[in-house]
């Protein structure tokens, strides 16, 4: 078993060998979501502060759920309501929060390193729900879930990767993730917005704008979002982008008759993908929020559902083993 | 902290012979085998239930359907717990509603496993009956919990330990009494 786990900041420190025990540890978590009874109090008194810097829905809500249903308590602030409009500084703010006594702390920045900023301050299990262009490590460890549930295996897959790229801590995550286990990538989209920082990185990686290229043999292809805000940075018109990058289904043919469509969302349906795709059988985009929610569950009851004291034995009730 | 092994309780043989018994047992005492389901506890109640289960139908011809139970995100301990625990899956391929269930584990001790167990049992529905059958019963119980059908009684000491390993999950078959020793 590998080391525990204080904090969940990034993928790219961990190991394959953690990764597939925090995938294993969400397995449990899939089936405990078809049960009638969705409520555990393996959490119960404990309390998850979730601090979103950051305006998100899906992620906030993920979390959240995931909490309550461990039997967590949550603790929220939001952006548009907080007082960093008053211009508190993050310091200050976390600072507040961890005084009223959370177990953990998700949070969410569009600074890159906010989170772990805040994990080199204060005590308490950090967990990074995304932070600026850097990292979103629930999301990798989620669709590599849905992966490996999908392929079998995480091993040596082709990976196409669609859209923004440049300003993506998903694509970020998923490729620290994916490449620890030999994945061979292809990126492809508007060349300003498919960086070149992975040419030294060691992992297999093509540069395309080509997208026809890009889908010749994929076995996963990861549709990003397109920030429309964005589009403008260089000049490039929303149809372009859709006649030269979206995911439609003759394209999709390119690609492996098993491949798999993942996308992060928030979708737009029309914009990166067309809907035909997004509901297709190819398409994981639902699993994929299902499957958020074991990630976020896995990894709130390793993180804080468990004591810390060291070399307690095994306690007393026989239990597992 | 080692551990120095005083005696074996049980052999291979032994522990077949109580296993069928406890079957018979289950099968004479249910008044039919209908609504009857086998729930192994992680980890040795597992190959146990499955093997009584196996003994059933030599008895009645019956298949008994056997589910599997992981009892971690039950259990009350878990703030003392150093290690990530690893979490396994139950699969209980059968709905639990109205099902009469016996609950399967090697060793009966504090209570604690079972009251976890029954906790994520009603997670799932509700049964119309839960009884408990264990290979050994070494007492020291911290909560009010019986087991329905006992393999063996045995009087034990807090320092002991009941090391009940099958061939499934260990490399050996038979039961010991382990001592634990400072």
């Amino acid at each position: 078993m590998p080391e525990r786990l204080r904090h969940l900041l990034a993928i790219e420190p961990l190991t394959a060998e953690q990764i597939v025990f925090l995938l294993d540890e969400a397995k449990p978590f899939q089936e405990f979501q078809r049960y009638p009874l969705k409520k555990l109090a393996t959490l119960r008194g404990k309390t998850a502060a979730l601090a979103f810097f950051e305006p998100s829905t899906r992620t906030r809500i993920s979390f959240a759920t995931a909490a309550s249903r461990l039997g967590a308590d949550t603790m929220n602030l939001q952006a548009e309501t907080s007082s960093l409009k008053k211009g508190e500084s993050l310091l200050d703010t976390v600072r507040t929060l961890d005084a009223m006594k959370p177990d953990c702390i998700v949070i969410r920045h569009s600074s890159s390193g906010a989170a772990d900023f805040v994990a080199s301050r204060l005590e308490i299990p950090i967990i990074n729900a995304g932070d600026g262009m850097h990292e979103h490590p629930t999301q990798a460890l989620l669709d590599a879930l849905t992966i490996r549930d999908r392929r079998g295996s995480l091993e040596g897959l082709r990976v196409t990767i669609i859209g923004d790229i440049l300003h993506s801590r998903v694509a970020r995550s998923n490729m620290h993730l994916l490449g620890k286990f030999g994945c061979h990538f292809t990126l492809c989209g508007p060349a300003m917005w498919v960086p070149r920082e992975w040419e030294c990185s060691g992992l297999r990686v093509r540069r395309t704008s080509r997208i026809a290229d890009a889908l010749e043999g994929a076995d996963v292809v990861i549709v990003l979002r397109v920030q429309q805000e964005r589009l403008h940075e260089p000049a490039l018109p929303l149809d372009e982008y859709i006649l030269l990058y979206q995911l439609t289904p003759e394209r999709l043919r390119l690609a492996r008759p098993d491949a798999i469509v993942m996308h992060p969302g928030p979708m737009i349906r029309g914009l990166e993908i067309d809907p035909a795709v997004a509901d297709g059988p190819q398409s994981c985009i639902l699993e994929q929020v299902t499957n958020g929610l074991a990630v976020r569950m896995a990894l709130l009851f390793l993180l804080i559902g468990t004591g810390s004291e060291s070399d307690q034995p095994k306690g007393s009730t026989h239990a597992a083993d | 902290m080692g551990v120095t092994e005083k005696k074996q309780l049980m052999s291979a043989t032994e522990i077949d012979r109580t296993l069928q018994r406890l079957a018979h047992e289950i099968v004479e005492k249910s008044g039919g085998t209908a609504n009857l389901a086998l729930i192994g506890i992680r980890r040795r109640g597992v190959p146990l239930a499955h093997r009584i289960a196996k003994a059933m139908r030599g008895i009645d011809g019956v298949d008994v359907p056997v589910g599997t139970l992981d009892i971690t995100l039950y259990r009350d301990d878990l703030s003392k717990v150093a290690q990530h625990p690893v979490l396994h899956s139950s699969d209980i391929p059968f709905g639990v509603d109205d099902k009469d269930l016996i609950l399967v584990d090697d060793v009966l001790y504090t209570g604690r496993t079972i009251r976890a167990a029954m906790n994520g049992l009603f997670d799932q529905g509700r049964p119309q009956r839960v009884r408990l059958a264990v290979l050994i019963d070494r007492g020291h119980r911290e909560l009010p919990i019986e087991a329905s059908f006992v393999g063996r009684h045995v009087q034990t000491s807090s320092s002991e330990i009941i090391e009940v390993r099958l061939s499934e999950v260990d490399d050996q078959e038979r039961v010991m009494l382990v001592e634990r020793v400072n």
